[in-house]
């Protein structure tokens, strides 16, 4: 009886699908509690993704004080924007971009999404994958294409450092149908990065987008097994009294 | 001087009458096992509830344009806020759970059975009051599957002939969901719906206390008496009995409850959905419209009726057959544990069907699952039709006159 609450509990957790689009993801190697991971993915972010997209729930000074990163260090990384009257902008401020709807519109044809919460919706694997499987694709706008997300809107900002891939099919055929199959990516242009460095660089930028969209994920953690620990032993406690009570119950 | 305000009280309120009766001098029976912490747990979590909800009101912007953002800022700009919410939302969850094992002892050791008729049928209405609790607090986060999933359910009782359309309108407020909706969601959800399931709550706990607890061995100990003190022989007083293994019961159900709350908040996306961090939007329907997992079985026998309206009925009468349970089931004894083979094994089959229905309206559609779940929904209605056609005649075992340990 026992085991079937247990099931019931964890029948939930144990499987873990994410609507993914067809294509098989990889493991993002990420690990949230790697300060100096997280580091390097915030710059990546700012560096990278930080000019189109918002990240319009967090705010500035929220990553200073988890990251252990002091004013002069979240400004030098993050902030280079000032109001209308040329005030700039204070750390407390939520990470707005300039880029307008409009105007993504127009450049783009879509908005171009807020990036607070994508690894909560979309997962660490998802964007590991995505932000490694942009392809040269001539009937595009943008020449690339991706086979996690078909004809995305979103421009490869990371070729440079990635370089220029193509993807490889693989011709299968069962009952007289043929069949194409993604079976990986062929460099054709070496970027500034080895495949290796660019893997580790998409790791920590999404290892930091992870963190961005739960920043209080370390806390949590932290407090979880101090809690756990109390209950353990007010357990011990709870059915020691129990014990004595029904001691005369017969 | 302790002494003397009690009498001052009692004077004006029944305090240690009420005390009394429901706790010092109520005899439960001393058989209890694991099933019977549900009950207590069920009534904690309540007040988990309430208590979480009235700290997320004070953050919480029930409006369509900053509904979403305003649960984002309580995850981060809110001291702790993050911990309320994870307590109210890991809440709803272990709510179901709670109850769904607490209907299941009462299935097992036949809890709804004369006198307790009423007891049973309070509690039918609380599950009911908190399925619609938990729908419309669910709109609440204005994410894309609170907005879709609501949509979907609101657009069920479009099916109901003549009147389907304008009802729908009604019960949204607008022509689509909307901050329409959202605002009658969120009041139903802080007021209506919470002063209903309380009313409910001791109207259940009233009438259990009324005739009394049933226990494992289905015996009603109120026929063993002492001839002087009549009290039950097999009975002893809840407090504090009970009250001190209900508290081991507690810390157990907070250590499962702290854990997820910790450490799987989200529940692999189950107890909240991927779906929902994403800001809703009436121009993008999401790829798979999958409701939380607390509902999903009623779902399963949903989408296994290719009839909308007969669909609808066949989801509704899922949840309205379980009223009727003292009625459908006319078999004398009680407890599962003497009753006959054919029950036990109906009884598993119906507690099979209803988890493999659950896993079913989590598929994305296709035809085998279809042909699965529309076996499985005949499994979990034949439970009903098999119980009603054996129980009159069951070959059950000897019930003892006391309870057995």
């Amino acid at each position: 009886m026992k085991k079937l609450l247990i099931t019931l509990l964890f029948a939930a957790v144990s499987v873990n699908v994410f609507a993914a689009g067809g294509a098989k993801l990889d493991d993002a190697p990420i690990d949230i509690a790697d300060m100096d991971s997280l580091k390097r993915g915030a710059q990546g972010f700012s560096d990278y993704c930080f000019s189109c997209h918002s990240a319009f729930f967090m705010r500035y000074n929220r990553i200073g004080k988890d990251l252990g990163m002091d004013e002069a260090e979240l400004r030098d990384m993050f902030i280079f924007t000032r109001d209308k009257k040329g005030v700039p902008t204070k750390i407390g401020e939520l990470m707005k971009v300039a880029m307008t709807d409009e105007y993504a519109e127009k450049a783009f044809g879509t908005k171009v999404p807020d990036l607070s919460l994508t690894a909560r919706a979309r997962g660490a694997d998802w964007l590991y994958t995505y932000l490694r499987s942009f392809y040269l694709d001539a009937y595009r706008p943008t020449g690339m294409n991706n086979t996690v997300f078909p004809d995305v809107g979103m421009p490869h900002v990371l070729s440079s450092l990635q370089g220029l891939q193509k993807a490889v099919y693989k011709t299968e055929e069962h009952d007289g149908i043929t069949t194409e199959h993604l079976e990986g990516f062929e460099l054709v242009q070496p970027g500034s990065m080895t495949t290796a460095e660019y893997d580790a660089f998409v790791a920590d930028l999404v290892n930091f987008m992870v963190y961005l969209a739960e920043p209080v994920q370390n806390e949590r953690r932290s407090m979880g097994w101090k809690v756990l620990l109390f209950l353990a032993v007010f357990f011990v406690l709870a059915y020691l009294l129990k014990k004595e009570y029904w001691k005369d119950v017969h | 001087m302790g002494k003397s305000l009690l009498n001052w009280i009692d004077d004006r309120f029944p305090l240690t009458k009420m005390w009394n009766e429901h706790l010092a001098e109520y005899y439960a029976p001393k058989n209890f096992n694991f099933w019977y912490f549900f009950g207590s747990l069920a009534l904690m979590v309540l007040v988990i509830q309430i208590i979480s909800g009235i700290f997320l009101v004070m953050h919480y912007k029930p409006d369509g344009a900053t509904a979403f953002a305003s649960v984002e800022y309580i995850m981060r700009d809110v001291p702790y806020g993050w911990l309320i919410r994870y307590i109210h939302s890991t809440g709803a969850t272990a709510f179901f759970i709670v109850v769904y094992l607490h209907m299941l002892r009462g299935l097992m050791y036949g809890s709804y059975k004369k006198p307790r008729e009423l007891i049973w049928l309070f509690g039918m209405f609380i599950y009911l009051a908190l399925m619609a609790e938990a729908f419309m607090g669910y709109l609440l986060p204005w994410g894309q599957m609170s907005y879709w999933g609501a949509q979907v359910i609101i657009s069920l009782f479009g099916a109901i002939p003549v009147i389907g359309d304008d009802l729908t309108l009604w019960i949204r407020g607008d022509f689509v969901i909307s901050d329409a909706t959202l605002n009658r969601f969120f009041s139903l959800h802080v007021i209506a719906l919470p002063l209903v399931l309380l009313f409910l709550v001791v109207a259940h706990i009233l009438a259990l206390h009324e005739v009394g607890s049933n226990n494992p061995d289905g015996v009603e100990i109120k026929k063993n008496k002492d001839p002087v003190t009549h009290i039950p022989l097999d009975g002893i007083p809840f407090h504090p009995y009970y009250t001190v293994k209900d508290i081991v019961g507690v810390v157990v159900f907070l250590f499962f409850f702290a854990a997820v709350m910790f450490y799987f908040p989200d529940g692999g996306g189950y107890f909240l959905e991927h779906a929902n961090f994403i800001a809703s939007d009436p121009l993008k329907t999401p790829e798979h419209i999958a409701p939380v997992w607390y509902f999903t079985p009623f779902y399963a026998i949903l989408r296994a009726v290719p009839d909308k309206l007969m669909g609808v009925g066949a989801m509704g009468a899922a949840i309205v057959l379980l009223f009727f349970m003292p009625w459908i089931d006319r078999c004398k004894v009680k407890s599962v544990r003497y009753r006959s083979g054919i029950y036990k094994a109906n009884l598993g089959m119906f507690v099979v069907s209803f988890v493999v229905l659950g896993w079913l309206a989590m598929q994305p559609v296709t035809s085998t699952i279809t042909l699965m779940s529309q076996i499985f929904s005949v499994l979990y209605f034949s439970f009903f039709i098999v119980l009603f056609i054996t129980s009159k005649n069951e070959a059950t075992k000897p019930v003892p006159d006391r309870v057995t340990q």
